[in-house]
């Protein structure tokens, strides 16, 4: 049988607030275990929790970049469970009534098709503490610090049909959040974090099957191997005469297999109820036109301006506003270079990526800037080194030797541009290769090369290229 | 609607309380009074009436994003029953 694969995402964005979602303790990450959870994280008797403006802000910013609903009223709802690293016994969310809903996004496919994916609401909701298992004397140690930072959970529609699909879409979403500057997208330290909702049905059905739910996924590499060994897993199932059971499933990377997590037991009996201690957030038309003054230009848009603007390749735009660091890095480099936009670029995606692939840098922490890429590049345009120096010059740069114009000074790389120098290159090489020389001048042209190459290995590769074409053209 | 001594025992479990088993009947009967009384208002019309989130006519205020609390954990762990390493300490919840 042909089965189609459906799954759709529920992504947790940590918002990037200074302070807590109902609390003034700080969000800020790697505290002191505890150092940072007021009596209001902890639970205590008597406290209320007051909402923090910024956390709606980012919110209604995401659900506005979604083109979705910012809803006028919206309520928050308590999620009851009983885990000793959420001391109320209850999570705040928000759950009839979200702040967000029916946005959607458009992701691009493998083959270069757009495909749309429709994202059914995001809430707001606090994050809960952190249980630490290891050994302390068979106690389970509590860090309430995360307690109360605030989370937008995602969730699209089951829309996607393959895990490289939501990996394209979790990318997407992961770009956007970070181009809005309300999460830092840090998937290490649990910023960004996905549960996959995943099931299979014969191809043509319009009926869904059972499904589970993934849970704690916090790469993109891991969601993609999750899913493909879920999906395998579930129609070995069907294949094999049996039922799918709808539970919570964690994945093991080490094992690249899915478990049943231990259930913790009615874990889905959450008995929701609009929390009494917060009153319904009531949202007007001009807080959220004064959020979407604040909007940025979205990667989508600049996508579309690169394109226009430098003449550039979907492809290459698509690769330059992956994020909005490289996106910057790219117009300054563009900016400094005086040049064409598609060396820019093309050394952007090339040696910059590269080296930076190769040292595990961020864009941001890239010991070369844009502005001294931008200056070898004008070395390239003004003909003072070829574009073959050029990559030596720019291995000395990363090294910290200095900008363009000091390491080609000290190398003495500056391209030989003087005919006459060029000229008596040729002039040996022609002596020294007579051989070559004849067969060449009896109509094999394709010696022609072989001369470029000489000259250029007896200039050390600094002779202007071009310069020897036309003089050996001539000479020969 | 009245509830049986099962849901009662499945909603003591949830909430975490002990109910001994001699009280449950008594709990059940108690419980779908209470519910009883509540249906009540199931007669009452309320076709495009919205529902009603908190009954005082009022929205949310909303808190300026600073940071404002000073780290108070001593106190905090003065009364907590067991604490390591600025961690406070509970019965292992994993086996």
């Amino acid at each position: 049988m042909q089965w189609e694969t459906v799954i759709g995402l529920e992504i947790h964005a940590q918002l990037a607030t200074r302070s807590k979602i109902f609390s003034g303790a700080s969000t800020a990450y790697g505290a002191a275990p505890n150092t940072q959870a007021c009596a209001v994280d902890l639970g205590l008797p008597g406290v209320l929790p007051v909402l923090n403006e910024g956390a709606v802000r980012m919110a209604v910013k995401l659900g506005l970049a979604i083109g979705a609903d910012i809803a006028p009223r919206s309520v928050f709802a308590r999620k009851n469970y009983f885990y000793p690293d959420l001391p109320k016994g209850y999570q705040i969310s928000q759950y009839e009534l979200p702040v967000v809903s029916h946005g959607r996004l458009e992701i691009e496919l493998e083959d270069g098709q757009g495909k749309t994916v429709g994202i059914t609401r995001a809430h707001l909701e606090e994050d809960a503490g952190k249980s630490l298992h290891e050994d302390f004397h068979g106690m389970t140690g509590i860090d309430l610090n995360r307690a109360g930072t605030p989370l937008l959970e995602i969730v699209s529609e089951p829309d996607l049909r393959s895990a490289r699909e939501a990996v394209a879409y979790m990318k997407k979403l992961h770009s956007l959040v970070r181009y809005l500057g309300i999460c830092d997208g840090n998937m290490q330290e649990g910023s960004f974090r996905c549960d996959a909702n995943v099931s299979v049905r014969p191809r043509g059905s319009d009926t869904f099957g059972t499904r589970t739910e993934i849970k704690n996924l916090n790469s993109f590499r891991f969601v993609e191997r999750a899913i493909d060994y879920e999906v395998e897993r579930q129609i070995d199932v069907l294949e094999g005469g049996g039922t799918v059971v709808q539970e919570t499933r964690l994945f093991d990377p080490d094992q690249g297999e899915t478990r049943p997590m231990r259930s913790k037991e009615e874990a889905n009996d959450y008995r929701y109820f609009p929390d009494p201690d917060l009153l319904p957030l009531d949202l007007d038309a001009a807080f959220i036109e004064k959020v979407r003054a604040t909007l940025p230009e979205l990667p989508d848009e600049k996508k579309q301006r690169f394109m226009e603007q430098y003449g550039l390749s979907a492809y290459d735009a698509g690769v330059l506003t992956a994020s909005r660091e490289m996106a910057d890095y790219f117009e300054a480099v563009a900016e400094a270079c005086q040049g064409p936009a598609k060396t820019a670029a093309n050394w952007v995606m090339g040696e910059l990526s590269a080296a930076l692939n190769k040292d595990g840098l961020d864009i941001g922490d890239s010991p070369v800037t844009a502005e001294a890429l931008g200056g070898l590049l004008r070395r390239i345009h003004d003909n003072t080194i070829s574009g073959k120096i050029a990559k030596d010059v720019f291995e000395a740069m990363w090294a910290g030797e200095g900008d363009a114009d000091t390491v080609i000074e000290a190398k003495g790389l500056k391209q030989i541009t003087d005919t006459g120098a060029i000229e008596q290159v040729i002039d040996e090489v022609m002596r020294d290769h007579p051989q070559q020389l004849e067969q060449y001048r009896s109509g094999k042209d394709k010696l022609f090369g072989f001369f470029v190459g000489q000259v250029m290995k007896r200039t050390g590769g600094k002779a202007n290229p071009a310069q020897v074409n036309e003089l050996l053209k001539g000479k020969l | 609607m009245s509830l049986s001594r099962d849901e009662v025992e499945k909603i003591a479990h949830l909430a975490r309380l002990a109910v001994r088993p001699e009280d449950l009947e008594g709990y059940a009967r108690e419980l779908s009074g209470i519910l009883a009384f509540v249906e009540q208002m199931d007669a009452a019309d309320t076709e495009g009436v919205t529902p009603m989130a908190h009954p005082v006519e009022a929205s949310q205020r909303l808190r300026p994003d600073e940071p404002d609390e000073p780290d108070r954990r001593d106190r905090f762990q003065a009364i907590a029953p067991s604490v390591e390493a600025g961690l406070y300490l509970v019965p292992r919840v994993i086996e």
